[in-house]
């Protein structure tokens, strides 16, 4: 014991010179002008919070995938699901996909009522979608197809209720965007916003991707 | 990292910050046919019963599926690995293994709970 800790004694005095930490100004790591904020921060950051999306997605997609056939001696997809109306629901998020394509083409030409009008037209899309999806879920509620009568109604509502909350609220952000860029234009911070919105739509048509195929196709298939 | 880096100084432009994120009229268009086209044709596998056989037909559209979110990924989301360094890709490869983890372990498991602890079996044993 005595023998370990003399040497390290000894040791340390003359070893704590060679250790001092190289004087650097610590304020040279802010940036207090914010000069250096590339912008590709926000977008990576946003991209990040979509790939969390899509975890919750995942489980809800899990879940359905577990108890989706638990019908406990009640309605099954196929006496429920009206194929072409969810047809005409996916082509309304795939025109809104394309549409908010072109809002972003003219904002880059810098057009500013053009962006505004396809960012409508959007929005209108969003809202047919969104509409179809509320008309769908009262007949099924009014056919006595509610969440609460199996664990598969329950799974089914959860996901495709969680995909159209997300919908109702991207139309939201889309609104305030449309008032933001009337107010101050296409000025760089409102073109960073409409690059989120835009990922986040396209995200959620993507998502849709897999509600329209895994719960509705599939579940008529069974 | 390097691309990080260039992709950094790029941004000091104004305007133009996030010139990897940005698709042309021409990728919108090849997205969008090539999205109405894979959403068709499972609707019509479905529909009209094309291939007569339900578990070929869902194996098919799950295929279809797959492709779509990719075409989306590409000509929408406009991903590609050079973005942001890599770091995105590696972000959705990250994603993309934990959904595979969810999905394959909650069926898996819940398949063997489910054959192995029915009621049935408890009376039985």
């Amino acid at each position: 014991m005595a023998t370990h800790a003399s040497p390290a004694m000894n040791f340390e005095p003359g070893r704590s010179p060679s250790v001092t930490i190289p004087q650097v100004d610590p304020t040279a790591f802010y940036d207090a002008k914010g000069e250096h904020h590339p912008e590709g921060s926000t977008m990576l950051g946003f991209w990040l919070y979509l790939m969390s999306d899509c975890l919750i997605f995942a489980a809800l997609f899990a879940t359905y995938a577990v108890v989706g056939r638990n019908y406990a001696a009640g309605p099954s997809p196929k006496d429920l699901f009206d194929l072409p109306l969810v047809a005409l629901n996916t082509s309304m998020l795939l025109f809104s996909s394309i549409t908010y394509g072109f809002a972003m083409l003219e904002m880059e030409k810098g057009d500013l009522s053009r962006v505004q009008i396809w960012l409508a037209v959007t929005g209108l899309f969003g809202l047919a979608f969104v509409g179809l999806e509320l008309y769908e879920f009262h007949h099924l509620i009014h056919e006595g197809a509610t969440p609460q009568r199996s664990a598969f109604l329950s799974a089914f509502f959860t996901l495709v209720g969680t995909h159209g909350l997300h919908v109702s609220l991207g139309i939201v952000w889309l609104v305030t965007l449309m008032a933001q860029v009337h107010k101050r234009g296409l000025v760089p911070e409102n073109k960073r916003r409409l690059l989120c919105l835009s990922m986040f739509w396209h995200f959620l048509d993507v998502i849709w991707i897999g509600v329209f195929t895994f719960v509705y196709l599939m579940g008529v298939l069974q | 990292m390097s691309a990080a880096s260039k992709a950094g100084h790029d941004d000091h432009g104004h305007g133009h910050a996030d010139a990897g994120s940005h698709g042309t009229f021409k990728d919108y268009m090849t997205g969008f046919v090539l999205s109405v086209v894979l959403t068709a044709i499972p609707f019509i596998l479905v529909m009209g019963n094309v291939l007569g056989n339900d578990r070929i037909t869902g194996i098919v559209i799950m295929g279809f599926a797959v492709a779509q979110i990719v075409v989306h990924m590409i000509y929408f989301l406009h991903m590609n690995t050079k973005s942001e360094g890599g770091w995105t890709v590696l972000a959705l490869i990250f994603t993309l293994t934990l959904v595979i983890i969810t999905l394959a372990g909650s069926l898996w498991v819940m398949y063997h709970l489910n054959t192995n602890m029915m009621p049935q079996h408890m009376h039985m044993g």
